[in-house]
């Protein structure tokens, strides 16, 4: 690029004058920017990060084994034996059953809202990018689903199922993905309309070309940040669940299923009915505070 | 310079009719509106059978007040919005109908300038990339477009290691729409319809943007359909003028001759509300008085007699024709007062 | 307004007819035979025939959903497999238990939320913001069924001041609300159903009222005089559409969510009654359950939209 064409450019000294030399920041530095500086979301997704570890490695961390019961050392309180915080009523590790049970938690947290993204957020940029007769179809029916209060679809699909993880999953997905998708077709349709994307269609760029390119980005942001929102929503419709009996099955370990049976204990060992609750509250008001701090942070006006 | 923008005047191979062929022919071109709580079967007019020539090289202005249907005119030539009926010639070519050219290879050949706002750009996207993505949808490689996206840049006056990176949001409104023209551009058209390009700027930005257009046409031989309320811009900017109202023609004529005998009722109105600085250009007529009649339901007619001072019997009983047009240099106006077989009072007075 | 009414009616119908068919097709989510899920395990030959001519098990699905149709619009929703009653009676026995907690939690949830979302709404950023908003995010953190666990642990029985669960020796059917020894069953559920909706309900009005206090219509009350007191009253005002809209869908949420906390405190609700027909796997039951919670959903929306219209002129030309 040579002097000689910048000069000979029209109406450019009128321009340079008046263009300071800015740092330019794009959108996700300016997000990460202000994220850095937001000292309560970075503390509590520190401990999200430190309950996604202590998932991962559970085999690691686990004094005892989770499954291993004792008849002798049931219900027994805090230290008894090197168990640090007692046994369940089965004799059970209570330590090592919390810890393998936010492996089961989390996959029933993150799973749900991962699937509700694919599907719900497909089907809406599909409902509002297509013609009426497709946006019909695809809302009316989202509407149908959107009817339910969540708690009761889930118990409605799972109760109908059975119990099982997988069946949990799939009851969750199916509450999630039609709110997903009112969200992706509300962004979508907002989009859809603006002078850029009649530019780019003037331009010759096909649906999807369009889609990809200026779409996509503009419908990811709310539909991430409704995603982090319902992470905690899911934890806490999963260990529902499973405190219903539905969801997670026996033995395996997790803080509702671990509640519901240590409700039966209540009167003996109060404190060792708490724990799994306290767990399940951790995570989730974790997740709800890096979910409204990433909000905070993604809402750049632009 | 890539080769997409090594135009030398009149030696473009897309140009298949001649200097002789006008770029565009438009016939009775329709498209209404259906509005929903109206009643039944209610519809805007929004543009209601308009037909005009754009000859190579010129710039055609089109005025009228908001609502009048110019925008609807702009996308409907560009088939992003559909026409009910009419006829689109291209360079002598029909617009998709068999034996002429697709929308999509028109697109290649027309662009369209939005009005700056907040949308007329990706905020997502740097400005470079924006430019790019025309190009790169037709079928050029990545690094192949951004080259000519800073090629462009700089024929819009902006500093591609500057302004390239930037964001729509850190771009004042005149840089913004500099971008704006540089990603029509990068299309490498032969005509561009610039939808009211000016109107969101402060005035002296608008004139740096408006010689910025005048240059470019020059050095890449375009052509232009220039839409604008503003009439001082219009004047400014065009070869011929095309005044609309609620849909329709009402006077059409070389810029000159519209803007210094206006010979519609409208069009002295629009005149007439006009502020000038100079005593001389000020018009007799008086000025507009209220708002267009409802282009649902348009009055029966002359759809200007409700706010036309000279309003008679024939003007509610007959629709005035633009008259005989023949050639760049005509000047017509659809107005009874203009033809002496109408029986208005005033016919022939002009 | 009148046509407004009609046009949302209209657009309820469609979508309780989707819920219908989404609760008649729960019998084919169940694993094995849909004959069988709706009939006891130890059903004679001739009472299998009778159920299976009569909803139609042998013709086409659609028939057999107008059947199911049919008999539901005439109250019908079959027997209990596992009590042998008709299902109208238990669902409607159980509905009004469940009303009996939401018109308790109502009223609480939503003073309590709306007055807390208001103080942090008038001072953003404040020590009273803080508070408001570190409690509203703990209310829709916790389990509220843990947080029964935990009440019931605290006052039943640490304390022994509150009963744990049920509705009392007078049964449901002779509960009487002017009885202390009957009302104070109602206490600890009512309090741990409020936690969400305060939660969520504080959240929406701070976010509400901060939002319209930003907007200048307020700076031109402020400079034309107003007092503080008046200027909080029309922001109020214009949040309370908004706020009114979350509200409503928290009575549903406490209509039909409450099936937890009613399993917490064995309280012979809706919840309880969809928690017993899940362990004994009783389909009919499940069905008419649903069924009428999501009815009763679909019609506080329905209403929730009506009152909105009422307060917002611009939603009746929308």
């Amino acid at each position: 690029m040579s002097d000689q064409a910048i000069l000979s450019a029209p109406g450019a000294a009128a321009e340079y004058d008046s263009a300071p030399a800015t740092k330019v920041r794009g959108y996700w530095q300016s997000v990460a920017y202000r994220l850095s500086h937001d000292w309560i979301t970075l503390i509590f997704g520190a401990v999200v990060l430190v309950i996604i570890l202590i998932a991962v490695f559970a085999p690691l961390l686990a004094p005892f084994d989770p499954y291993a019961q004792s008849i002798v050392g049931r219900l027994k309180p805090m230290g008894w034996r090197g168990h640090p915080l007692g046994t369940d009523e089965l004799g059970r590790d209570m330590l090592s059953r919390l810890i393998y049970g936010g492996r089961i938690s989390l996959i029933m947290g993150l799973a749900p809202v991962a699937i509700a993204v694919m599907i719900g957020g497909t089907l809406g940029v599909i409902g509002g990018f297509a013609g009426k007769v497709a946006n019909t179809a695809i809302m009316r029916t989202m509407d149908v689903f959107y009817a339910f209060p969540s708690i009761l679809l889930a118990v409605a699909i799972s109760g109908a199922m059975g119990g099982g993880i997988f069946n949990g999953i799939i009851s969750l997905s199916l509450v999630f993905i039609p709110a997903m998708c009112r969200v992706a077709e509300t962004a979508t349709s907002q989009v859809k309309n603006l002078d850029y994307i009649e530019a780019a269609r003037a331009s010759g760029a096909g649906t999807f070309a369009i889609i990809r390119h200026h779409v996509l980005g503009n419908v990811l942001g709310p539909v991430f940040i409704y995603a982090s929102s319902l992470v905690s929503v899911s934890i806490l419709l999963a260990s529902g669940l499973s405190f219903l009996g539905l969801g997670v099955q026996p033995p395996e370990p997790d803080w509702g299923l671990m509640l519901s049976t240590l409700r039966q204990s209540i009167y003996v060992d109060p404190l060792g009915c708490a724990m799994p609750g306290i767990a399940i509250f951790i995570t989730s008001i974790c997740f709800n505070l890096v979910s409204d701090g990433v909000r905070a942070a993604m809402d750049v006006r632009i | 310079m890539s080769a997409a923008l090594d135009i030398k005047p009149y030696v473009d191979v897309r140009d298949r009719g001649g200097s002789a062929q006008p770029m565009l022919i438009v016939r009775d071109l329709k498209r209404h509106f259906r509005v929903k709580g109206a009643g039944k079967g209610a519809v805007v007019r929004a543009v209601d059978g308009i037909s005009f020539t754009l000859f190579k090289g010129e710039t055609l202005g089109v005025v009228g007040e908001s609502g009048c249907g110019k925008s609807t005119l702009a996308r409907v030539l560009l088939h992003l919005v559909e026409p009910d009926s009419g006829e689109l010639v291209f360079d002598g070519d029909a617009v998709a109908a068999p034996d002429g050219i697709s929308v999509a290879e028109l697109r290649r050949q027309v662009q369209m300038v939005f009005q700056d706002s907040y949308s007329s750009l990706n905020p997502r996207m740097p400005v470079q990339d924006s430019v790019a993505f025309g190009p790169m949808v037709n079928g050029r490689s990545k690094s192949e477009s951004r080259r000519l996206a800073q090629e462009i840049l700089i024929k819009v006056g902006l500093r591609p290691d500057l302004f390239g990176p930037r964001y729509p949001h850190e771009l004042s409104g005149g840089q913004k729409q500099r971008v704006n023209i540089a990603r029509a551009l990068a299309m490498n058209p032969r005509m561009v319809i610039l939808d009211e390009a000016v109107s969101a700027l402060d005035k002296s930005v608008e004139a740096q943007v408006l010689n910025l257009l005048r240059e470019l046409k020059r050095t890449l031989n375009l052509t232009y359909l220039f839409i604008s309320h503003d009439l001082n811009v219009v004047r400014y900017i065009s070869d011929r003028v095309l005044v609309m109202y609620l849909g329709q023609v009402v006077e059409l004529g070389p810029a000159s001759l519209v803007f210094s005998e206006a010979r519609h009722p409208y069009t002295q109105a629009l005149l007439g509300s006009r502020l000038s600085m100079d005593a001389r250009q000020r018009v007799d007529a008086p000025p507009l008085v209220g708002d267009p009649p409802s282009p649902i339901n348009p009055p029966s007619g002359c759809r200007f007699r409700t706010r036309c001072p000279n309003a008679e019997g024939v003007c509610e009983a007959k629709m005035p024709e633009l008259g005989a047009w023949d050639g760049r240099d005509s000047h017509v106006a659809a107005c009874h007062m203009q033809d002496p077989a109408s029986g208005h009072s005033k016919a022939g007075l002009h | 307004m009148f046509g407004y009414i009609i046009r949302r009616i209209l657009f309820a119908l469609p979508i309780a007819i989707g819920v219908s068919i989404v609760c008649f097709s729960l019998v084919y989510l169940a694993p094995g035979d849909p004959l069988q899920t709706v009939l006891p395990p130890d059903a004679t030959a001739e009472t299998i025939a009778i159920v299976k001519h009569e909803y139609g098990f042998d013709r086409p699905v659609p028939v057999q959903y107008a059947i199911w149709l049919w008999h539901v619009v005439q109250g019908d929703f079959g027997r209990s497999i596992a009590s042998r009653r008709p299902v109208t009676l238990e669902v409607f026995g159980s509905l009004a238990n469940t009303a009996m907690l939401a018109l308790f939690a109502v009223p609480v949830a939503f003073a309590t939320g709306f007055a807390m979302g208001a103080i942090a709404g008038c001072y953003p950023g404040r020590i009273l913001d803080r508070i408001v908003t570190g409690a509203a995010v703990i209310g829709v953190s916790l389990p509220n069924y843990w947080l029964g666990l935990v009440l019931v642990i605290v006052f039943a029985v640490e304390y022994m001041v509150l009963p744990a669960s049920g509705m009392g020796k007078s049964g449901s059917a002779a509960f009487s609300l002017w009885r202390w020894s009957d009302a104070q069953f109602l206490v600890l559920p009512v309090v741990t159903l409020t936690m969400i909706p305060i939660g969520i309900i504080a959240r929406t009005t701070r976010a509400a009222v901060a939002e319209v206090r930003s907007q200048e219509f307020v700076t031109t009350l402020r400079a034309m005089g107003l007092g503080e007191g008046a200027v909080i009253r029309h922001v109020l005002k214009n949040a309370s559409p908004q706020v009114l809209a979350v509200m409503g869908l928290q009575f549903g949420y406490l209509m039909g969510g409450s099936i937890l906390v009613e399993t917490v405190f064995t309280w012979p609700g809706s919840g309880f009654l969809l928690n017993k027909a899940i362990i004994n796997r009783d389909i009919p039951v499940l069905q008419g359950t649903i069924l009428a919670l999501s009815l009763v959903f679909v019609a506080t929306n329905l209403v929730v939209d009506l009152l909105q219209a009422t307060l917002d002129p611009r939603i009746r030309r929308a």
